[in-house]
């Protein structure tokens, strides 16, 4: 990533003869104080940006490994109507459609909610941010109902509702890979919906994003921050825009100088 | 109502407005999927055969979308200004679109007829456009804005400052602001995507960048891109809201999908107008639109996605907005496969934002999913700079850490100034000449020693 800093062929800033941008380098995965060549960046810049979006393409395309998870009790797999990645790309109104025979493997049952694990868009975030997400919320919901956890593949995020409708459950918490990004591939997003059925908009959905280990949420305050919401949803009946996220702001939050 | 064409003694007929504009839509993945494209490309030619014959005039009566059914239909005929449509009301598209591009038609005959389009028409005209049309028509429209500093004059290339992260924490979105500040961007907006729709730390972060704003006497606007009803529950707290954010779409349902009505809209910018903190101007809304977003939601009534998109303007070009864009590729591959449709998308969407009389500028950006790479990027950007765009999008090497997309990087800009001779806004450029970030030339200064003593050792 760094190959070009320093190097004294490139125009990198000095400050009383130091580089001052490599103590902010550590506050951000950002790509800040990039050495210049004139105008424009450093050619190493150049070349670590298209090895990262290398990288990204790749991840797009990788199928979702449901051994390489360790999950606990009984798990449901499920497929959407896209049959593979390339059609999931194109036809993201196929996944959100369950599958005739998954649709089979959903019996009815009584549940306060359903976790569903997703591709999504990176089914490296699905295997690697998942499980340690889905066993912290367990700790933090004594009490609720919660079914057997669902691995869904080539699955959009409304895949959740009608997966949730079928096996009975209040409440789905889709834990769905989010699009791959230079920095990081490997980010989760939780969408939670109150009372989900087939129809249900986009605004009627709460949604807990950047879950990763690269500076991201960890499984721990992505989870309470989940448990808060889904204890809010349960009391006013509804999730979505009517209910605000008003969870403290981080205390270590603080302005900078 | 029907529509025809003959090609060759062959005969095509079109059911209604819908299926001329959807099939005369250069080809592009969204209308594909929404199964609403040409099916071969001569009957995408015959539709706009079709098209050129069609009267202006005959957008007044067939609606895309029913005026009993949807607010925003209300919104365009309601508000549809018949004296401003005289100079054009006997043109078919076809000659609407030489007029566009003949001598006659400067910016002041333009932006005369301008409240007089509906988007229907403004859609209509753009797919009888090519690309260097779409410029050269746009070119001559220019939509000036202000609130502390002036958008959109002649010559200036606005930007915006957009320093997420992952996790808001508001060091290291610091630290892209700085580097941004540095690179001389930001006279648009400081804009941060917040990574969670939290309240609280949506004024931390707000907090914090009216004290860098207020420090160092910036003549520029920040905004924290949240739904309509937290900015509005902001202000009702006291935090310091100069822009009002939200994403909009071109029909009710759609708009319903991103929780908004025209009347929240209204209630929104009632509130950051009542907090006057504009300098130069009073213009507090900041809207996002994107080709796609009314499908993504199965509320497009079967409209391409372009007629859908510039539906979006007339929701804008009510409340007087500083700034809107389209975030051309963000939306995804489905709708905007590849570079080639990328760059058409985001032409058709800064020429129809103008002719709607919009401030328009543009997120130059691609998803990691899209069949496009940072060249198709460098060339949309330049193509529009030479459109006149008013402003573009730019985050930290090009690279959203937040998001998870690419978009323009702060030295981006630095390449279209000097390849093209653009600036930012006086104001702006001002600023940044009293802070030693510019050399003789007007070139952003590698070492800046007061202003990098300033900000990156303050005395504190």
């Amino acid at each position: 990533m760094n190959e070009s800093r320093p190097d004294p062929a490139t125009d990198t800033m000095t400050l009383n003869g130091t580089d001052p941008w490599a103590p902010l380098r550590g506050l951000t995965h950002a790509r800040v104080g990039q050495p210049r060549a004139g105008d424009t960046v450093a050619g190493g810049e150049v070349r670590a940006f298209q090895l990262a979006h290398a990288r990204a393409r790749k991840a797009v395309t990788a199928p979702l490994r449901q051994d390489a998870m360790p999950l606990d009790g009984p798990v449901l797999t499920v497929h959407s109507e896209a049959t593979d990645r390339a059609m999931f790309i194109r036809r993201p109104d196929l996944g959100r459609r369950l599958s005739a025979d998954s649709a089979a493997v959903l019996t009815r049952g009584s549940y306060d909610v359903v976790f569903v694990i997703a591709d999504g868009l990176s089914s490296v975030a699905a295997e690697r941010q998942a499980p340690p997400v889905l066993a912290a919320c367990r700790a933090l919901l004594p009490g609720w109902r919660i079914a057997p956890v669902v691995v869904a593949h080539n699955a959009r995020v409304a895949l959740g509702d009608d997966i949730a409708h079928r096996l009975g459950a209040g409440c789905v918490v889709m834990m769905i890979g989010e699009r791959p990004g230079l920095s990081v591939s490997d980010s989760l997003s939780l969408y939670m919906t109150w009372d989900p059925h087939p129809g249900r908009l986009d605004s009627e959905r709460n949604c807990i994003s950047n879950i990763h280990d690269q500076g991201g949420l960890s499984a721990g305050v992505a989870a309470a921050k989940l448990a808060w919401l889904l204890a809010g949803a349960r009391r006013i009946g509804r999730s979505g825009i009517m209910l605000k996220d008003e969870t403290p702001a981080d205390p270590a939050a603080t302005l900078p100088p | 109502m029907t529509y025809r064409a003959t090609l060759d003694g062959e005969h095509y007929r079109f059911s209604d407005l819908r299926q001329v504009l959807a099939w005369a839509s250069p080809q592009r993945s969204g209308d594909e999927l929404a199964g609403i494209a040409a099916a071969d490309p001569v009957e995408r030619i015959a539709a706009r055969y079709a098209l050129a014959d069609v009267p202006l005039a005959t957008f007044l009566e067939d609606l895309p979308v029913p005026y009993e059914a949807d607010e925003v239909t209300r919104l365009i005929v309601d508000t549809h200004d018949a004296a401003s449509f005289a100079p054009v009301a006997h043109m078919t598209v076809g000659q609407f679109r030489d007029w566009l591009l003949s001598h006659q038609a400067d910016a002041d005959a333009i932006a005369a007829v301008s409240p007089g389009l509906t988007p229907e028409m403004v859609s209509a005209v753009s797919k009888l456009m090519r690309n260097q049309d779409l410029i050269a028509a746009a070119r001559k429209i220019r939509v000036r804005t202000a609130f502390r500093n002036t958008q959109g004059l002649p010559g200036r290339l606005g930007t915006r400052l957009q320093p997420n992260h992952p996790t808001d924490d508001p060091r290291g979105i610091a630290a892209s602001l700085l580097d941004g500040l540095l690179l001389g961007v930001g006279d648009a907006v400081i804009g941060i995507n917040p990574a969670t729709d939290n309240i609280a730390n949506g004024i931390v972060l707000l907090d914090m960048l009216e004290s860098v704003r207020t420090r160092y006497a910036i003549p520029t606007q920040s905004c924290v891109l949240t739904h309509v009803t937290n900015s509005i529950a902001m202000i009702e707290r006291g935090a310091p809201v100069d822009l009002v954010f939200q994403s909009v779409a071109g029909t009710e349902a759609a708009n319903a999908g991103f929780g908004v009505s025209l009347s929240l809209l209204a209630e929104a910018q009632d509130a950051a107008l009542s907090l006057g903190r504009g300098t130069v101007g009073q213009d507090v809304m900041y809207f996002e639109t994107g080709q796609g977003a009314a499908l993504s939601a199965n509320a497009h009534h079967g409209m391409d996605q372009q007629t859908a998109e510039v539906r979006a303007y007339a929701v804008a070009r009510a409340f007087s907005p500083l700034l809107v864009n389209t975030v051309v590729g963000f939306i995804g591959p489905e709708y905007l496969y590849d570079g080639k449709q990328i760059i058409r998308a985001g032409l058709e969407d800064h020429f129809c934002g103008k002719l709607m009389g919009l401030p328009m500028g543009c997120d130059v950006c691609y998803t990691n999913h899209a069949e496009a790479d940072q060249d198709d990027m460098d060339n949309l950007m330049m193509l529009l700079t030479v459109a006149g765009v008013n402003f573009l999008i730019t985050v930290p090497g090009g690279d959203d850490v937040m998001l998870s997309y690419q978009s323009l990087s702060y030295h981006d800009m630095l390449t279209l100034r000097s390849s093209f001779g653009v600036r930012a806004a006086p104001e702006f450029e001002a600023w940044l000449e009293g802070m030693d970030l510019l050399d003789t030339r007007g070139r952003l200064r590698l070492n800046a020693p007061h202003a990098l003593g300033r900000i990156l050792a303050p005395e504190t």
